[in-house]
């Protein structure tokens, strides 16, 4: 099918939205998320023709507040610049080149489409669409496929090393659930070249003086006048100082909030506090409980472990999955003969085996784990082994491969992965969920603008391996400098916030009487103590498998938890100054209410989809969807008293915004 | 396992600071440097003291805000190795472990292990950048380069400015640093373009603040990202050509 032809179908929910299995949830409003009407292929284009522009001599006038600095933070912040703009950038690191992008490894995807593999365009939508389990915007999945060809040329032009061919084209390797192969990469370390490139653009505007750059300094509240946002509240991490920033609009990039689990793959600072702290002031949550888990982490290995270090996916390609059969093994591996294993990936889905789709083989790994057959010290994990292969090919050929990985398991573990096989588990990795943007990434808060991993356009219920680079890049530096320039030419002539408005001041007051009362509760227990209780109770209430228990049990423990870190939480130092603590406890507080609202999330979409997987709805294993009700995003508002320095109880509403498919049909996915 | 630890306390940049010992036991050997630092830092706030301030984020090598020095030596025991997977392992039980900040005059002290590394940010800003507004790249497929030339530029974009070169140098030059940056934009044939600007804005930014080389070539044997140390050489030849050329 080609998709120049305007569209004449178009599926959408059959029924309005349903009512909450969640107690308590009130059911609002059908939102309008402003996509143009018509032919999702050509609506960025029509929308660029809408957008207005500001006049080069009016753009110093603006500032625009950028919070985050990583690929979809420093483009934004970098292309704004450039255009003339005033932009105050903003990290929680001592340097913005540190941003957790810098972590990716795999690769980045564009549909450039070059060679005859038959990729194009409307194969990289419907990737995504499907990808996605339809529960994202079909026409942003058309502008990430249009905008991926300028990202790539741009990040190779301002110096990322993508990998080449001999004859010196641009490589591509292929990346999971996807035929073709239009994943670019320079070696395991894509995000770190991206990262890097980004973060010398914005620092080109830093010497230029366009860009005035705020290091570890983190955003505690938003300025908000007449219903919009007009700056942020920040406290230097240095000084341990609250200060102002009014600007003419902001711009959230602050990443992923996995880490609410305690355990993730994303760095130990990462956090949802800024998104969070907006979504209080009345910017809707998109599908919170929409989170990624990636199958193949390196294991716990002791109870102080901060973190799970991702081991790329590419090992399955030639590892293979097993564990003991009999519950409890002790024996070393190579001691447990072949016909005392279960190589349980390629026993319950014998077409694609090992490599099964990330969440089937996450969920997979901990029902052994679950049900006593985990291996290692601490039984959590599965082994992952390269024997056959290395039988087969011969360890050169192994080594060579993935001799990067094997040396940060040797690093790591101790164990030589030549000689012994890898253990792995599942973990969180990725949030689809985020604040809910319309399509020109605008936060429920008028002059709000939201990019990256922190909205939660473009994934739908589940990522494509290697399309977030790819969508925090796009947000960046090619929607973002477009809209928020089209919203500030509507705001010619009007004047910020005065530094001693009632705007700034209470939001300056809320920051300032939330670290005091942080400080204050002197208690017992320590933020670390609150967070790792926490995440163990999300794994096992909102991790790969969900259920109307599971989720309610949560729910209780998460709002008792909450009130006892706000009678028991203990906080050393002091206000100002460098406090690590404090910082901790300012982040772990607000994953307290955030995690509610997961749980709430999860409980009332009554449906599984993607990465969302309802025990009750299943097939063989497999997410059933609910097309007919639940065909559509939810956006939620939380209700409670604007003080960030109690304990309120949070009331919750869930919006709904249509999801409409034209060019591509809703279909199940099969692995079987 | 059983450590003793020696650890560089400081208020604030303008504190004298000390060493303050501790005695730390139960230890795992798989545990990393940096979640020891943890472990006791949950007792000292259970104290109701105050935690030690240290730097660390991905905690898996590559965002390079960690690095401290042990025994003397920046990340820790093991060679080529971040602080954050240096591993309990490479001690004997019952050592006594000197930990301190990255220790250098262009890295001032901001609390205990924090150190201030913008300095390197200065050098990056003076002209490790291109010249090249969002979408008016060419088109990349169009500008072909070698298969081993973006490998080898690759080796050298790897840095992840932790710092740990400049620690190690007994000058405190930030040569392999700014070297790496220089000799990765100088292969890209489109970064290339400016390379004679830019060597010249990026050596004198890195002048600026940091000390000479004298080629010790101890910033290498520390890097985690095992930059080669013919990112000097390379620094070297591309200042000479820009003294040769005309300011632009
Ligand atoms: C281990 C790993 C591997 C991955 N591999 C891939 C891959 O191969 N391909 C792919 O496409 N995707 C991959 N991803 C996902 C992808 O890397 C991220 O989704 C993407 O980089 C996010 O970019 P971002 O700009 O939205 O956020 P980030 O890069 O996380 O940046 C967030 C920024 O916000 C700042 N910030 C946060 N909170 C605050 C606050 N309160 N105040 C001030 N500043 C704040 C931080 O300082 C930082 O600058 C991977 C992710 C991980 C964790």
């Amino acid at each position: 099918m080609t998709n120049s032809t305007l569209p004449n179908t178009a599926t959408a929910m059959t029924t309005p939205p349903p009512p909450s299995a969640a107690p308590g949830v009130m059911v609002g409003s059908q939102l309008n998320a402003r996509i143009p009407d018509g032919d999702p292929e050509t609506a960025w284009l029509r929308r660029r023709q809408e957008y207005r522009v500001v006049n080069p001599a009016n753009r110093k006038k603006f500032t625009v507040a950028v919070v985050g600095t990583g690929l979809a933070g420093a483009g934004a912040a970098a292309a704004l610049a450039e255009l003339g703009f005033e932009v105050h950038a903003f990290c929680y690191q001592d340097s913005p080149r540190r941003a957790h992008s810098i972590a990716a490894q795999g690769g980045i995807n564009a549909a450039r489409a070059r060679k005859v593999d038959n990729d194009s365009l409307y194969r990289f939508v419907v990737d995504t669409v499907k990808g996605g389990d339809f529960r994202g915007r079909e026409a942003e999945a058309y502008r990430l496929g249009q905008e991926s060809v300028r990202v790539i040329d741009h990040m190779n032009a301002i110096g990322a090393p993508f990998a080449r061919e001999y004859g010196g084209a641009l490589a591509t390797r292929s990346f999971g659930g996807v035929q073709v192969s239009r994943t670019y990469y320079t070696r395991g370390q894509t995000g770190q070249q991206l990262q890097l490139s980004a973060y010398q653009q914005l620092m080109r505007q830093v010497q230029a003086g366009t860009v005035k750059l705020h290091p570890r300094t983190e955003m505690l509240d938003l300025i908000m006048e007449d219903g919009a946002a007009r700056g942020v509240i920040v406290r230097d991490l240095v000084t341990g100082e609250i200060h102002a920033q009014v600007a003419d609009a902001v711009i959230l990039a602050t990443g992923g909030y996995g880490t609410v689990y305690y355990l993730s793959t994303l760095a130990v600072g990462c956090n949802a506090s800024a998104a969070w702290r907006a979504h209080r002031l009345g910017a809707y949550l998109g599908n919170p409980s929409m989170v990624q888990f990636h199958p193949t982490c390196l294991p716990v290995m002791t109870p102080w472990q901060s973190k799970t270090i991702l081991m790329s996916e590419s090992l399955r390609n030639d590892g293979r999955m097993w564990v003991p059969l009999k519950p409890g093994d002790e024996r070393a591996p190579g001691d447990i003969p072949e016909a005392e294993r279960d190589y349980y990936l390629e026993r319950k889905y014998p077409a694609y085996g090992n490599l099964s789709p990330r969440d089937i083989s996450s969920r997979a790994g901990k029902e052994q784990i679950d049900s006593g057959h985990g291996v290692g010290p601490m039984h959590n994990a599965t082994y992952l082994d390269l024997a056959d292969a290395i039988k087969r090919l011969g360890a050169n050929t192994i080594w060579e491969r993935y001799s990067n990985l094997l040396e940060m398991y040797r690093i790591a573990v101790g164990e030589d992965p030549m000689q012994v096989p890898i253990r792995i588990a599942p973990n969180t990795h990725y949030t689809m969920g985020g604040l809910w943007v319309d399509y020109n990434l605008m936060s429920s808060i008028p002059g709000l603008f939201v990019g990256g991993e922190a909205n939660s356009s473009y994934h739908g219920a589940n990522r494509l391996g290697a399309n977030s680079l790819l969508s925090a890049s796009v947000d960046g530096w090619f929607v973002l400098p477009y809209a928020v320039m089209d919203y500030l030419a509507g705001r010619l002539g009007q004047a910020r916030p005065a530094l001693d408005s009632t705007a700034v001041l209470s939001a300056f007051e809320r920051a300032q009487a939330r670290t005091e009362a942080l400080l204050q509760v002197r208690g017992t227990r320590t933020p670390a103590e609150f967070h790792k209780q926490l995440g163990n109770y999300l794994w096992e209430g909102c991790g790969l498998n969900r259920s109307d228990k599971s989720l309610k049990t949560a729910i209780g423990q998460i709002r008792a938890l909450r009130s006892e870190f706000w009678q028991d939480v203990l906080v050393t130092g002091k206000g100002l100054g460098v406090n690590q603590t404090l910082e901790k406890a300012g982040r772990v507080a607000d994953f307290l209410e955030l995690a509610e609202l997961l749980c709430v999330d999860a409980l009332d979409r009554d449906e599984s989809c993607g990465a969302h997987f309802r025990i009750e709805h299943q097939a063989a294993g497999e997410a059933v969807r609910d097309d007919d009700h639940w065909m559509f995003a939810s956006a939620w508002a939380t209700t409670a008293p604007l003080d960030f320095a109690t304990n309120p109880t949070l009331r919750f509403t869930r919006h709904a915004e249509p999801l409409h498919y034209t060019n591509i049909q809703p279909a199940r996915r099969n692995y079987q | 396992m059983k450590l003793t630890l020696q650890i560089w306390r400081q208020r604030d940049t303008k504190d004298p600071g000390h060493y303050e010992t501790f005695e730390v036991d139960q230890l795992d050997v798989g545990m990393s440097l940096l979640e020891m630092l943890d472990r006791l830092n949950e007792q000292l706030v259970h104290e109701g003291k105050e935690a030690i301030a240290f730097d660390s984020d991905c905690r898996e090598s590559i965002c390079g805000t960690c690095g401290v020095n042990v025994n003397g030596r920046p990340h820790g025991p093991r060679p080529h190795v971040t602080s954050c997977m240096q591993r309990l392992r490479s001690f004997r039980d019952g050592e006594t472990v000197r930990i301190e900040p990255l220790r250098s005059g262009a890295f001032p002290v901001r609390k205990d292990l924090v150190v201030d590394r913008s300095g390197l940010d200065r050098i990056i800003a003076a002209g490790g950048t291109v010249a090249l507004p969002a979408g008016t790249a060419p088109d990349s497929d169009a500008v072909g380069v070698g298969h081993d030339q973006v490998e080898r530029a690759l080796d050298f974009a790897a840095c992840i400015g932790c710092g740990a070169c400049v620690s190690a140098c007994p000058n405190g030059a930030a040569v392999l640093f700014t070297g790496a940056k220089v000799a990765h934009l100088s292969m890209l044939p489109i970064p290339a373009i400016e390379k004679v600007p830019r060597a010249e804005h990026m050596v004198a930014a890195m002048e600026d603040e940091f000390g000479p080389c004298s080629q010790y070539g101890e910033c290498a044997l520390v890097c985690p990202q095992n930059v080669p140390l013919t990112a000097i050489a390379f620094l070297q030849k591309e200042r000479l050509k820009s003294l040769l050329h005309p300011r632009v």
